[in-house]
């Protein structure tokens, strides 16, 4: 026998093992799976520090549920949906995966919502922002926990329109997040007496944007509303102070994460409104956690972050309160308790999957403002979950209006 | 207002000036892959990942060294440009006379790995050069604002690319490095240390990289991905110039950086592919590239 084909032998009889013996601890434990986008542009934002705050969410449980342990899986996604939907299949099928958490990137979550529906497993969206999970894509078997683009324009453009910015343009990232997110804005900018004057449909992960930039400034509008996100979102605004878009413009953030404004720093971010579902620094509770949080991975914790943690403990609360892993009983407990935790104070979630809770608009401080690090954010106004997530459109079979 | 086919004459220079600057990063970085291919056959996978520290060195250099931005324009190409001379030493040397791909092969694997290790140490969501305080204004152009620091991008990438030009096509050490590429042995019996010389070719097309690394890092944010996406339109820009031709690089990279500024305003969700499909165009009809000989 040749040297390759020994390897080959011995690499397929250690895959063999490997696989066995996952399918024999996955009989007697329960298995959440968090599968994310670990590498590319939104690894910040949940990513490994999401798989730590799942991990801490499990230890904070004391490490079992039923008697048995817990284990995590987790996979990086790339961004790309058929990964996210194969890796969802293939632990559902040989792992006996009971949760999945999926992370950043609205097109793959609608691919895993899928495999959830067939599979029969509770999927959590944590990062993903599409309305639609909740709407056309909405299955009975996921649930939308952290924010959605509904959520994000009732914010921050009912904030905006509100001060007085009534004529809008908008910058908007060419897929299904960024046109969502445009069109919900676009309704709450109307509904309250504004006007959209255009919008031009940037390439994702664009070089530069200063053409768009001034394509935007030459629109006249009050409002440069920025329907992107991470690095597309943070090179635009950067772009914006440079070529001083922002005297004429009031730069609106429809998604901005606490890692972004870190990146671009408060000298270029200060004065921009944004929505969030949670802050680090709101109370004690969120400074408990954060602080936890930042022990392990030299950072604040995101909303995304926050957000995993918060599900992994609600979604154990619902084993141990309905007493078992079964889907659609633990579907049922889900829908039925009130949570109460660090992320949320009566959040709940709804018949379409969309977990109702609190959302926050923001204020990025200005360098004078900030005392210590990462203090980043003064709160505008506090929404309650009815406000920030609407009622319900109908567009979810599950959930008639 | 006066226009031109229905677009106001103000966008039109705003569009074309713009379009200079982000042709000015394509032209060094074109320039740098035209030079290495032209005299060493290598398509370079690697320019990205170069381009990226070449950013990174700046940023380092300037948050723990206090190196300022006009000391880094010269130190971080130079220390990219020696990590070159090393790659090209210890690794490149090996595949010279194999089929082009292991070269490009290998350069993609040490894409991978430069990318993976500064994810891995530096995270995903970047970070902010400031742009320098004697650059920080604008010009009033009268049609538009032009930061000062793009100013200077259109201008250091000019001069450079030229200089180079000059170097590579009109003097004596650029007719040595020329005849290295046709006939290696022959030089070699001249006396010439032909290893260096390809040694420090390599360096040198790496070093622009790293030079256009850090005129971009007060641009956009420096993060592992920023010349991930950049390099695959650069090479199209080779392409189109033809490989190997150190005037069409610089040339092409500057004229397809208008065009793709132009096509932001009549069609912007075609702005990304604009310069591919000029590509397939120049490949159907010209397929040595504009400026390449048959």
């Amino acid at each position: 026998m040749n040297e390759l084909s020994r390897w080959t032998l011995a690499l397929g009889a250690a895959t063999f093992v490997a696989a066995s013996s996952h399918a024999a601890h996955a009989a007697d434990s329960v298995v959440i799976g968090d599968i994310d986008d670990m590498s590319g542009v939104y690894a910040d934002v949940e990513g490994a520090g999401g798989v730590e705050a799942i991990n801490m969410a499990i230890a904070d449980f004391g490490g079992t549920v039923l008697g048995r342990k817990i284990t995590v899986l987790s996979a990086d996604h790339q961004n790309k949906p058929d990964i996210g939907a194969s890796k969802f299949r293939e632990w559902a099928d040989q792992q006996g995966v009971n949760l999945v958490l999926g992370g950043s990137n609205t097109g793959v979550s609608i691919a895993m919502a899928k495999v959830a529906a067939v599979k029969k497993v509770p999927f959590i969206v944590i990062g993903a922002g599409g309305a639609s999970l909740t709407n056309e894509d909405c299955t009975a078997y996921s649930v939308h926990y952290v924010y959605d683009t509904t959520a994000l324009a009732n914010g921050t453009a009912t904030a905006m329109v509100n001060a007085g910015n009534k004529t809008w343009f908008y910058l908007t990232a060419d897929y299904a997040f960024g046109t969502q997110l445009q069109d919900a804005a676009a309704k709450v900018v109307e509904a309250h007496g504004g006007r959209n004057l255009g919008a031009v449909r940037v390439p994702l992960g664009a070089a530069d944007f200063s053409s768009f930039l001034l394509q935007a400034q030459a629109s006249g509008a009050q409002v440069l509303g920025l329907a992107n996100a991470g690095t597309d979102f943070s090179n635009s605004l950067k772009a914006a102070n440079e070529f001083g878009i922002t005297r004429t413009m009031k730069p609106a953030a429809l998604l901005a994460f606490l890692t972004d404004i870190h990146s671009l720093g408060l000298k270029t971010a200060q004065g921009l409104y944004l929505t969030t579902a949670w802050y680090w620094d709101l109370d004690e509770q969120t400074r408990a956690f954060a602080g936890r949080f930042f022990a392990r991975i030299k950072r604040q914790p995101t909303m995304d972050q926050a957000g995993a943690y918060s599900a992994t403990l609600t979604y154990l609360k619902a084993v141990k309160a309905a007493a078992t892993t079964d889907a659609d009983r633990v579907m049922a407990q889900l829908k039925k308790e009130k949570i109460n935790d660090m992320f949320t104070q009566g959040g709940y979630i709804r018949a379409d999957g969309a977990m109702i809770h609190q959302m926050y608009v923001m204020q990025v401080k200005t360098p004078q403002e900030s005392k210590y690090p990462w203090d980043y954010y003064k709160v505008v106004r506090k929404m309650s979950g009815e406000e920030a997530f609407g009622p319900l459109t109908g567009r979810c079979p599950l959930a008639p209006k | 207002m006066s226009t031109i086919l229905g677009i106001p004459v103000p966008v039109i220079l705003g569009q074309l000036t713009l379009g200079l600057v982000n042709g000015s990063f394509y032209a060094l970085l074109s320039l740098g892959l035209a030079v290495i291919f032209g005299l060493m056959g290598v398509v370079n996978f690697a320019h990205g990942a170069f381009y990226t520290l070449g950013a990174f060195a700046a940023l380092l250099g300037l948050q723990h060294l206090g190196i300022n931005y006009w000391v880094a324009l010269l130190l971080a190409p130079l220390a990219v440009g020696l990590l070159g001379v090393l790659v090209e030493r210890l690794l490149l040397r090996h595949l010279y006379g194999l089929d082009p791909l292991y070269g490009l092969l290998l350069t993609f694997g040490l894409a991978l790995i430069v990318e993976g290790s500064l994810h891995q140490v530096f995270g995903a969501s970047g970070q902010s050069y400031p742009v320098p305080e004697s650059l920080s204004g604008a010009l009033n152009l009268h049609f538009m604002f032009l930061p000062l620091y793009r100013a200077w991008v259109i201008l250091a990438s000019v001069v450079v690319c030229f200089s180079t030009w000059f170097v590579i096509e009109r003097t004596r050490l650029g007719a040595t490095l020329r005849a290295a590429t046709e006939n290696a042995p022959l030089l070699q019996a001249f006396g010439v240390n032909v290893p260096l010389l390809v040694a420090a070719t390599y360096g040198g097309g790496v070093a622009l990289a790293a030079l256009a690394g850090v005129l971009a890092s007060p641009v956009v944010l420096v993060n592992s991905h920023m010349g991930t996406e950049l390099v695959i339109v650069v090479f199209a820009v080779v392409v189109i110039g033809g490989m190997g031709s150190i005037l069409g690089a610089i040339v092409s990279g500057l004229v397809l950086g208008v065009v793709e500024g132009f096509t932001k305003v009549i069609y912007p969700e075609a702005s990304n592919i604009v310069v591919f499909v000029i590509m397939a165009l120049v490949l159907i009809l010209r397929p040595a590239g504009l400026f390449g000989r048959e």
